[in-house]
């Protein structure tokens, strides 16, 4: 995105304007209850047009007729009880007429039973996590987009901030229902496709449910402050047809399973110190850095060094270090990661932070050490 | 000349106020302590102000260009507490001072030294609140309505000063409240009943019973979080059997009043100004008594409408869906009166009178949007986004900070004893206009768009409406600076202002000199 002259703002301001209809209005999705919602907006957005311009007509025709530089003398009337009756019962009437609709829409979005595919969507500081209920398929999905392009050292991609890597995949006409929580802090789940923005609460799970028409792929994003990247954690759902989306489960789920199995018998295999600190440093990019900073540093007052502190470089922590990266630890920002990484994973980030910027304890933590931490 | 100095030294000896620094700090003249409050809340609109220009500047262009994430947090939390607790609320506070004991004729608020000290803690409660922004790992980060848990388990270590401000902020309110309350009730001028009291007096006798009612809630609050924090409670966690969505019904059971804290003095404000320069009484004045009255009413009926995402049952979304409608018909009765007040009036333009004008239809506009974030369905898709943004600023800054200028404006000559620069005047009024809906209308836009609240980046298709967004804010932070040259040109000199320098203006302040002298109606007035 480069800088535009000003000059020329209100140009491709209208120009702009002219080609994404779309974006200066509010979404008209591709779900029944998302249509009902736009048409509700539209017609909220028109009573209050005429509204506001019967009044500010009133007072303008006032302001123009009415003043002293035209040699008027104020009338003295200063109150009137028929009018001010009327002018509490009309809009008092107006709003009935727009809770009606309002309500009937209201009570078909709180509907979440008979649902044809369950998904359990739980945020975290600052990912989401799908769960596909009676299928083996769950998986986390973060922010694809370089962190070059957000620091404006390459150009801006088309999705910008609007990408994952893993992404979200339902089947089209189907009743999804959506079971959302939280982790940690509070996220909220928006798509505005699909007209559904629902919060996600730690330790509480709330309902929420979708229809899609057509296939194709539907972005949004956290809608709740959450922290740090709030700013950064999208939501994309493909839409694929019933035939598809089956075609899609099962080969994700037949991939999963061996993923499992095959992690299962890596347990035996020993890694070898460069193995470890290269997969450890992409897995600390991608999952630690957010917090802890790509330099170990962390942020002070916030985020705890890594570099130099005692847990990741003294040889007699390293037991405290695994059980922090496994379980967490409670009351604080650090989440438990044993079921977020693999257990492979997991043995070549925690190596890589007792090895990297300084902290050269020449230790390596295989994932068979992870396997009997897990089992203690 | 000589009478002049003669005058001066007589006013001085009779008034006994001491000199220099002594004179502030030891107050306990409500019309010392409201230029205090009214000085200080411009200060802190400015204040807060630099940071909105922080938050503007970072989102004029997608990427991160000036600030990191966390610090933009700290922006946008600390620009809304310093805008809502430091410039709004002084700024009301400060009026309520100046103007009603002169608009009830009563010689001095009745808690003097209440009054002091209600405002000398106020900038304690500031420094905390600031200083904390340069702590290590920085200050509130959390958004000014600091959602739990991220405000407890996950905040950083200066939340403990960020609790300790708002305590004293609540309790210079709070007695800042109670005092108002006490004046009107006891030392109102004989005659002067209460169906004769100025709305100013009546809006924030209410208002002050609003913020008696609230503030101990927020106190509350902010105390759970200090020892979910600090002392191992589990009022918002839910892995010791607390609940985080009961922190923002708690909050929002302070936080709904409050908007209407933010808003009724304004009421107040414009229903004087309208008929004075439409040189008719204002219409309708029982019924706007009664319709300020039930706002206050079901201000404390509506509080879960900021809260419809959280995963209520469908029963309580349709009982808050319906208050909050409600809300409509008397802030829709209040601008009719307003529009019948000017029919057939003998209307003029001065300056006050502009803000005003200004007033009723941005605020209106908020309004709108205000009916249409009540409906819940919508609401789920206009929930925690832009458009809310905009919607709030037109409320708050349209509406209530618009009603304070016209206030400095109608009552500059009588706190200052001048006339002010009415060119100057004017041209902060046509920028403030144009460069405000250039900040704020696009708002609505990039809202309905689909861009979230409180993220220091976005995608690229918001990157126009950001751009003219923040160019409007850039206007109008600067065009303030218009506005204080103005005070301090009044406050230094001018052309004398006569004691009522309004012909259309009613009221007993008008009936003391320009400026006031530091004691007025020591024998009370008789109110016909």
């Amino acid at each position: 995105m480069k800088m535009k002259p000003l000059w020329a703002l209100p140009l491709l301001y209208s120009a702009s304007a002219l080609s994404q209809e779309r974006s200066l209005n509010l979404t008209k999705g591709v779900t029944e209850v998302s249509r009902d919602v736009y048409d509700l907006h539209m017609t909220i957005f028109y009573i209050c047009c005429v509204i506001g311009v019967v009044v500010f007509g009133l007072m303008f025709y006032s302001m123009i007729r009415h003043r002293k530089s035209r040699g008027r003398e104020p009338a003295k009337f200063h109150e009137n009880v028929k009018v001010e009756i009327l002018w509490t019962l009309i809009p008092f009437l107006i709003l009935v007429g727009m809770a009606i609709p309002a309500t009937s829409t209201l009570i078909a979005m709180e509907d979440t039973s008979d649902a044809d595919v369950t998904i359990q969507v739980t945020g975290s500081q600052w990912k989401w996590h799908y769960k596909y209920f009676d299928r083996e398929v769950e998986f986390f999905s973060r922010l694809a987009t370089q962190q070059q392009q957000i620091d404006n050292k390459f150009d801006k991609s088309e999705n910008y901030l609007r990408e994952v890597d893993n992404p979200l995949v339902l089947p089209t006409g189907q009743k999804v229902r959506f079971l959302v929580t939280s982790d940690d802090v509070i996220h909220s789940w928006w798509v505005p496709d699909f007209a559904v923005k629902k919060d996600a609460n730690p330790g509480f799970i709330n309902e929420a449910w979708t229809r899609i028409d057509e296939p194709g792929i539907y972005r949004g994003q956290c809608a709740e402050l959450c922290g740090k990247d709030h700013g950064f954690m999208p939501i994309v759902v493909i839409a694929k047809t019933p035939e598809d989306y089956a075609k899609w489960i099962d080969e994700t789920e037949a991939k999963q399973i061996a993923e499992q199995k095959r992690q299962q018998e890596l347990l035996d295999m020993e890694m070898s110190m460069d193995e470890l600190m290269a997969m450890g440093e992409k897995i600390y990019n991608s999952t630690c850095a957010a917090c802890h900073q790509p330099n170990g540093q962390g942020i002070s007052g916030t985020f705890p060094a890594l570099a130099g502190s005692p847990i990741a470089s003294k040889p007699e922590n390293i037991d405290k270090h695994i059980d922090i990266v496994l379980h967490g630890v409670q009351g604080s920002a650090m989440q438990a990661f044993a079921q977020q990484l693999t257990m492979q994973e997991l043995a070549s980030v925690i190596t890589y932070e007792r090895n990297a910027w300084g902290n050269d304890t020449g230790e390596m933590v295989q994932a068979a050490d992870i396997n009997a931490a897990m089992n203690k | 000349m000589s009478t002049v100095v003669d005058d001066h030294n007589h006013e001085a000896h009779h008034d006994h106020k001491p000199s220099g620094i002594t004179r502030w700090l030891f107050t306990t003249n409500h019309k010392d302590i409201g230029s205090m409050y009214l000085w200080f809340s411009l200060i802190m609109f400015f204040v807060g102000g630099a940071m909105a220009m922080v938050i503007r500047a970072e989102l004029f262009q997608p990427g991160l260009q000036l600030v990191e994430p966390q610090f933009f947090n700290q922006m946008t939390t600390v620009h809304g507490l310093v805008m809502i607790f430091g410039a709004v609320m002084p700024a009301f506070t400060g009026l309520a001072n100046w103007m009603v004991p002169m608009m009830i004729g009563a010689p001095d608020m009745a808690l003097p030294r209440m009054n002091n000290w209600s405002f000398w803690i106020l900038p304690f409660a500031f420094v905390i609140l600031l200083s904390s922004l340069f702590m290590e790992g920085g200050g509130p980060d959390f958004g000014w309505t600091f959602y739990a848990p991220l405000s407890t388990t996950y905040s950083n270590d200066s939340t403990a000063l960020f609790v300790f401000a708002v305590h004293i902020m609540g309790i210079s309110s709070i007695m800042g409240a109670i005092n108002v309350i006490v004046t009107i009730i006891n030392m109102r001028a004989p005659g002067m009943t209460y169906m004769k009291m100025p709305l100013f007096v009546w809006t924030w006798l209410i208002t002050a019973f609003l913020l008696i009612a609230v503030m101990p809630v927020l106190a509350g609050a902010v105390t759970m979080v200090l020892t979910d924090k600090y002392f191992g409670t589990s009022f918002f966690n839910a892995a010791g059997g607390g609940d985080p969505v009961m922190f923002q019904h708690i909050f929002w059971f302070f936080g709904h009043p409050e908007v209407y804290i933010m808003i009724l003095p304004s009421f107040g404000i414009i229903s004087a100004i309208i008929p004075t320069f439409s040189r008719k009484k204002l219409f309708g004045y029982s019924s706007m008594v009664y319709a300020t009255a039930s706002i206050a009413i079901l201000s404390f009926l509506v509080w879960a409408h900021h809260m419809f995402t959280t995963g209520m049952p469908v029963f309580a979304e349709l009982f808050f869906m319906y208050c909050t409608m409600l809300i409509a018909v008397p802030t829709g009765v209040k601008v009719f009166n307003w529009v019948a007040t000017m029919w057939r009036g003998a209307i003029s333009f001065e300056v006050p009178m502009l803000f005003a004008l200004a007033f009723v239809i941005l605020f209106t506009i908020g309004g709108f949007s205000g009916v249409m974030l009540a409906m819940t369905p919508v609401d789920f898709q206009y929930h925690d986004t832009y458009f809310v943004v905009a919607h709030f600023h037109y409320v708050l800054v349209t509406g209530a900070i618009f009603s304070v200028m016209a206030a400095s404006y109608y009552w500059l000559p009588k706190w200052t004893g001048h006339m002010y620069d009415t060119t100057l005047a004017r041209l902060h009024f046509w920028c403030s206009l144009i460069s405000v809906n250039v900040l704020f209308f696009p708002m609505h836009f990039a809202g309905l768009a689909g861009m979230p609240r409180r993220i220091p980046d976005y995608a690229v298709q918001f990157a126009d409406i950001n751009q003219i967004t923040s160019i409007g804010g850039f206007a109008f932070g600067l065009s303030q600076l218009l506005f204080l040259w103005l005070v301090i040109k009044c406050a230094r000199g001018g052309e004398k202002a006569t004691a009522k320098p309004w012909d259309g203006a009613e009221g007993l302040e008008w009936t003391v000199p320009s400026p006031a002298p530091y004691h007025t109606f020591e024998t009370p007035p008789k109110v016909e």
